[in-house]
């Protein structure tokens, strides 16, 4: 367990994976993705995080007139994204829980109707492949169905209380990992890639076993550490753009950014179908472009950081439905 | 004041400006492969030739604010009864302003029993979408929408 | 593995008018994206969609890149008889893909 909150360098590096645009790769089936993450072979500090400023050098040089305009310019730029900025300062608050609605909520009305129609519902096509891998044999092994019969009744609830500790890895893992972690230790298969069609299609399978059904995960004791993690990953600022989750999805909730309101981040609907995506993606794939559009370094796919994020948004999430597949803009 | 010098081609800069505009380049082009009102125009005559167009009896149901131009859903309905003699041959849907004039044809005849097709879209910008019936007696009927798109389809790649 | 969801009335009366609601997997790759190393990716969409009842055409649709992916189309026919209803996917690449779904006409 790591000190996140104190010394930058103190933060696990992320898995060895290239970290570039968000959701172009698609690990290749069996290579890439690991349950157990190895670090790189020299730990690689992420910069520290100060607040953005902007020296009078970025505004104009040369001209000595134009310094002095760049410079009451630079003043004024600066006075004023310090004040919209300070402004968001302000120690963010949870949401309160009667108040809490879910990116649904959001959406508008057509969308909802993609989402509420499982005749309509692109995220179905997911769960229809997932269905055929459930009941699809690796060779020399059983299939998911071998083992865990019918889904319907056997995954209930199960994908509304992940992530979940796992006694193995002394830690939470998602439901990507633990579906892997059954192929590679039950079904002696290769692990499928992150964001592949099979691991997607599995994920979703198993997880619309328990749409409708409450949330309920990280509520137990062994997972209370990592919510924590997760929730100081949550409320840290990253990135160029110096901005937290929470600064967004706890602070400014329902307000408007670039042409798009801005949810509350409630992960009730994963893997889920993104209009933006034009496909089934994770929770993981959402809050890389998410760190991708502050213009952090994003964490590699499994890395614990994303895990312990993942688990403090559904524990801030415990209660909602759980909406998988869920459609979104 | 390295920047008011005149540069040598053979510099740094020089180098970088041509390759900039280089690879500038292509994406302009690509980005004038599109539709315009112009070209939609010209694809309706090609579907409609010289027949008269009049509004009405059709209805193009699409949203007016789209959050997310990818996944449009939208409804074309005509009023027609759809017996033998009187029934909507076919649906012919048009856009301004993406790569493409035309979106897709649906071809009914008398066995469709109702004359109401719905799928879903991208729009890759806002614009204004036509359908267009074509009746079994040669008559053509239109309607339109305005729509604005806040996140678009097919020019705009995201990460 | 393309997976197609098909909702077809199981039972009709005769001349009642159905709606027939279809999602197919598909990418519809228009061919005007470009892969992270800036190349084009090539066209690749479902250019028509039919719907054959009891082997006549009924309904028939000439798809472009501009519908969305995974198209979803829906439509009506009228229930004549019982029988077949075969839809047909036909891709750029590819064979093309069917399912048929059984009706009782009453």
């Amino acid at each position: 367990m790591t000190d996140a909150g104190h010394d930058a360098c103190s933060i696990p590096p992320p898995a060895s994976e290239a970290s570039g645009g968000e959701g172009g790769e698609r690990s290749e089936p069996g290579g890439g993705l690991s349950l157990f993450a190895r670090p790189p072979a020299e730990p690689k500090c992420p910069p520290p995080l100060t607040p953005p400023h902007h020296s009078l050098r970025e505004w104009g040089e040369g001209n000595p007139r134009a310094v002095c305009h760049s410079a009451t310019l630079a003043f004024l730029g600066v006075a004023t994204f310090l004040t919209i900025v300070c402004s968001l300062h302000a120690p963010a608050a949870e949401i309160p829980q009667d108040q809490r609605r879910s990116g649904a909520a959001f959406m508008s009305r057509e969308t909802q109707e993609m989402q509420e129609d499982d005749r309509a519902n692109p995220g179905m096509l997911s769960v229809l492949d997932g269905e055929a891998l459930w009941n699809d044999a690796p060779p020399g092994a059983k299939s998911c169905a071998g083992c865990h019969g019918d889904a319907a009744v056997s995954m209930k609830g199960v994908a509304a209380r992940y992530p979940a500790f796992d006694d193995a890895r002394s830690r939470p893992i998602d439901l990507e990992q633990r579906i892997n972690r059954c192929r590679t230790e039950h079904q002696h298969a290769p692990p499928f890639g992150w964001e592949t069609r099979e691991l997607l299609a599995l994920t979703t399978y198993v997880a619309k076993q328990s749409r409708g059904m409450p949330i309920t995960a990280g509520t137990d004791a062994r997972s209370r550490p990592f919510v924590e993690q997760g929730r100081v990953l949550f409320n840290r600022r990253q990135g160029q753009l110096d901005l937290s989750c929470a600064q967004c999805h706890d602070d400014n909730w329902g307000k408007r950014l670039a042409g798009s309101v801005i949810p509350q981040a409630h992960p009730t609907g994963y893997p889920e179908y993104r209009l933006e995506w034009q496909s089934m993606g994770s929770l993981q794939r959402r809050l890389r472009s998410c760190t991708f559009g502050v213009r952090a370094e994003q964490f590699a796919y499994g890395a614990p950081e994303q895990v312990d994020l993942e688990l403090y948004l559904m524990w801030r999430a415990r209660g909602m439905p759980l909406e998988t597949p869920a459609v979104r803009p | 004041m390295r920047h008011n010098e005149p540069q040598r081609p053979a510099t740094r800069r020089r180098f970088l400006a041509v390759a900039g505009g280089l690879a500038l380049a292509p994406i302009l082009v690509r980005r004038s492969a599109r539709a315009t009102p112009a070209t939609m125009a010209a694809a309706i005559r090609e579907a409609v030739g010289e027949a008269e167009v009049r509004e009405g009896k059709i209805t193009l149901e699409l949203p007016p604010l789209v959050e997310n131009g990818n996944a449009v859903p939208m409804t074309v309905t005509v009023e027609s009864p759809m017996t033998a003699a009187d029934h909507v041959k076919s649906i012919h849907v048009f856009d301004e302003k993406n790569p493409e004039p035309v979106i897709a044809t649906f071809h009914l005849g008398p066995r469709a029993g109702k004359a109401k097709i719905s799928t879903r879209v991208r729009l890759a910008d806002s614009q204004t979408v036509v359908a267009i019936a074509e009746m079994s007696d040669g008559s053509f009927w239109s309607a339109s929408a305005d729509m604005i798109v806040t996140l678009a389809a097919c020019i705009e790649e995201s990460p | 593995m393309t997976q197609a969801l098909v909702n077809v009335p199981a039972k009709a009366k005769r001349g009642e008018v159905i709606e027939i609601k279809t999602l197919i997997s598909h990418p519809m790759e228009t061919g005007y994206r470009h892969d992270t190393n800036g190349a084009p990716i090539p066209r690749d969409i479902i250019h028509t969609f039919v719907a054959r009842y009891n082997g006549e055409e009924v309904f028939r649709a000439d798809l472009h890149p501009a519908i969305a992916a995974n198209p979803f189309i829906t439509f009506f026919t009228v229930a004549t008889e019982s029988g077949a209803i075969e839809l047909t996917w036909t891709p750029d690449h590819g064979e093309p893909v069917t399912q048929t779904a059984n009706i009782t006409v009453e």
